[in-house]
């Protein structure tokens, strides 16, 4: 297909995915961290975690559909799932498959998660602390928006929330871990 | 029982700690099994570990399984019980003996003896008598961290799976894991040549057969000694060479047990019966006899500390309940005490909050007046020295 | 067919989810954990129950089937 409508969905449902995948992480660090949300409860930010998931996972596959159906980008199918370089994007489009492999071990294991050890679901679900900046590396390298202004400033905004949020989570992790959640709880 | 074992004369008094009991009946085919297995039901033998859980019922449960592996549970956590590791010092062949009837009747081929690491003598001991061994069924022997609740079956089975000395949930007979006190072991190995009618010789009707005793605080002789369930608690005392203070409480059944008032208890007779309208029960039969000079609250505050401690720290309730338990003890807030207690009690994946709880609930009833003393500034034990001994381990693998 | 909650305490981590959506049979202790009843659940809650038992953070909540 080669009409720029498909083209413009492309990078618009791209853009939309990363946004709602940083919400997505930021939402699960607050779910971990006991945060609330003003007088919200728990569950609520714990539930918008998982519906906002299901949601960025809606504009990724419309991502990877209107990528892999625009003639123009030449994106096949096997670049969707395999992180190689490739001849145009360099390594950028190769990040894409590699955060999306590892999105994928995260939604699968947490689909399944009742069979599953709480070790082993822990320890998958935080290869999502290594897709979000995998993925962000690919929406700043392959997007074509890159110089504009309002994207720059979004992009941003996105990588200091995710910053301040994982460096929040992981000084929480380094002290003992029962006294930690003592602070938490109001 | 056959004919062999009728014509051996059969001790009565002491047991378990008397070495040379004669031919011990094995390879059993599935008939003898059942016979076996009816003639332990019929003595009524339970645990002599603490939970006193029938041992017929959890052999039948085990052998259901298929792959049997019976653990031979020597680790003993509890610092003021010396019992397990007398018996394996003094009479091992015995426990061997009941741990090769228990794999014959869950039809293991495996036998694991664990004993706790810092107690070297009896390790070799049990290593010696190991060593003499015959058979197809392969012994091992592990030396598991001495922490409090180690020799809490889920526990132990944990640390022979590679992971440290924690409760889990699972429960070890689901996996064909045979976990057995070595006391208990020992009483089958007796059950199993003189039959179930010699065992009720001794003992009572509902509490039948003979236990190991610790007694240690205001006695001659602190030690272990076999008594015979029923027995009047100031003659067991005797048996420890009497007492050497006015006894002013008796801590009965360990850490996890109760203090009772001396005057209480002592003309009781030792049976789960006779101590439950004081709200005691024996567990693992260790007595700490409490002299008139000493404190009972210092000495409860120290071990309940110990307790909060040894907690594996995997449940809330624990690892934030106990040590506030023992914070509210040390402070006298006996109303703090009272409202933790079922805060704390059954909020685990294992009894020691439990326990931990109905010992520190027991030291506010008991030392009532001791802790009034304190509130107006005056102690009368706080130089005497420690009677509740504590452990000091800190690895869990 | 009556179901029971039901809780692995070593899972269990003090989140306070369960109480938030069952504040009528859910209580936490002052350290946040839960303590849960111990009469089965009446078919009124067993909807939010359920709803419970998907939301713990841990998958330390259990609804059991007694009799």
């Amino acid at each position: 297909m080669n009409h720029p409508a498909v083209w413009f969905l492309m990078r618009g449902s791209g853009i939309v995915t990363l946004l709602l995948f940083t919400a997505v992480v930021l939402l699960g660090i607050a779910t971990s961290m006991r945060w609330r949300a003003g007088r919200l409860p728990r569950f609520v930010t714990q539930g918008l975690h998982r519906n906002v998931s299901m949601l960025a996972v809606v504009f990724l596959v419309v991502h990877v559909a209107t990528a892999l159906a625009d003639s123009y980008a030449g994106v096949r199918l096997s670049h969707v799932f395999v992180p190689l370089p490739a001849h145009r994007y360099g390594p950028f489009l190769g990040l894409g498959a590699l955060s999306l492999d590892l999105l994928l071990a995260v939604l699968v294991t947490s689909l399944v998660r009742h069979r599953l050890t709480q070790r082993v679901w822990k320890g998958i679900h935080w290869l999502a602390y290594a897709s979000w900046p995998v993925a962000f590396v690919h929406a700043v390298g392959m997007g074509t928006d890159r110089h504009l202004g309002w994207f720059q400033v979004t992009a941003l905004a996105c990588l200091g929330s995710i910053a301040a949020a994982t460096g929040w989570r992981f000084a929480a992790a380094l002290r003992k871990p029962y006294p930690k959640y003592l602070e938490a709880r109001t | 029982m056959s004919a062999v074992a009728a014509a051996v004369r059969a001790p009565v008094r002491a047991r378990l700690l008397e070495p040379e009991h004669g031919p011990l009946p094995l390879f059993l085919n599935d008939r003898e099994r059942g016979a076996l297995l009816r003639e332990i039901e019929a003595s009524g033998l339970r645990g002599r570990g603490g939970a006193g859980f029938p041992t017929a019922v959890k052999l039948a449960a085990v052998a259901k399984v298929g792959k049997a592996v019976v653990v031979a549970n020597g680790t003993e956590g509890e610092p003021a019980s010396w019992k397990d590791k007398v018996l394996l010092a003094s009479n091992p062949s015995l426990v061997i003996d009941g741990a090769l009837v228990a794999a014959e009747l869950v039809r293991a081929r495996e036998v694991i003896f664990t004993v706790g690491r810092a107690h070297g003598e009896v390790r070799r001991r049990l290593e010696r008598a190991l060593g003499e061994h015959e058979g197809d069924v392969e012994v091992y022997l592990e030396s598991v961290p001495d922490r409090f609740v180690a020799g809490q079956d889920t526990a132990l089975v944990s640390w022979l799976d590679g992971n440290e000395a924690k409760p889990t949930i699972r429960r070890p007979h689901e996996r064909g894991l045979l976990v057995q006190n070595v006391e208990t072991l020992a009483n089958l190995g007796l059950i199993a040549r003189y039959g179930a009618r010699w065992f009720r010789e001794a003992g009572t009707e509902d509490e039948p057969g003979t236990v190991l005793v610790t007694v240690h605080g205001a006695v001659r002789q602190p030690g272990v000694v076999e008594v015979e369930l029923g027995t009047p608690i100031r003659d067991v005392l005797h048996r420890f060479g009497g007492l050497t203070a006015l006894p002013q409480a008796l801590l009965v059944g360990g850490y996890f047990g109760t203090w009772v008032r001396a005057h209480d208890a002592l003309d009781l007779p030792l049976s789960n019966a006779a101590l439950a309208p004081l709200g005691a029960s024996l567990g693992a039969r260790t007595i700490v006899v409490l002299p008139q000079d000493a404190c009972g609250l210092a000495e409860s505050v120290r071990v309940a500390r110990y307790l909060a401690h040894e907690s594996a720290g995997q449940c809330g309730p624990c690892v934030f309940g106990l040590p506030a338990v023992a914070d509210a003890l040390e402070r006298l807030d006996v109303d703090r005490v009272r409202r933790l207690v079922p805060q704390v009690s059954g909020r685990g994946a294992c009894a020691h909050p439990t326990g931990a709880a109905r010992f520190v609930a027991s030291a506010v009833e008991v030392f009532s007046d001791e802790i009034e003393r304190h509130r107006s500034g005056r102690c009368c034990g706080r130089t005497h020295l420690p009677v509740l001994p504590v452990g000091a381990a800190t690895e869990w693998r | 067919m009556t179901v029971q909650l039901k809780l692995d305490p070593i899972l269990c981590d003090g989140y306070g989810q369960c109480a938030e959506l069952l504040p009528e049979l859910v209580e936490l202790d002052e350290w946040g954990y839960p303590m849960l009843p111990r009469e089965p659940v009446s078919r009124r809650h067993e909807t939010d129950a359920r709803r419970a038992v998907k939301m713990c953070p841990r998958l330390a909540l259990s609804l059991e089937h007694v009799r």
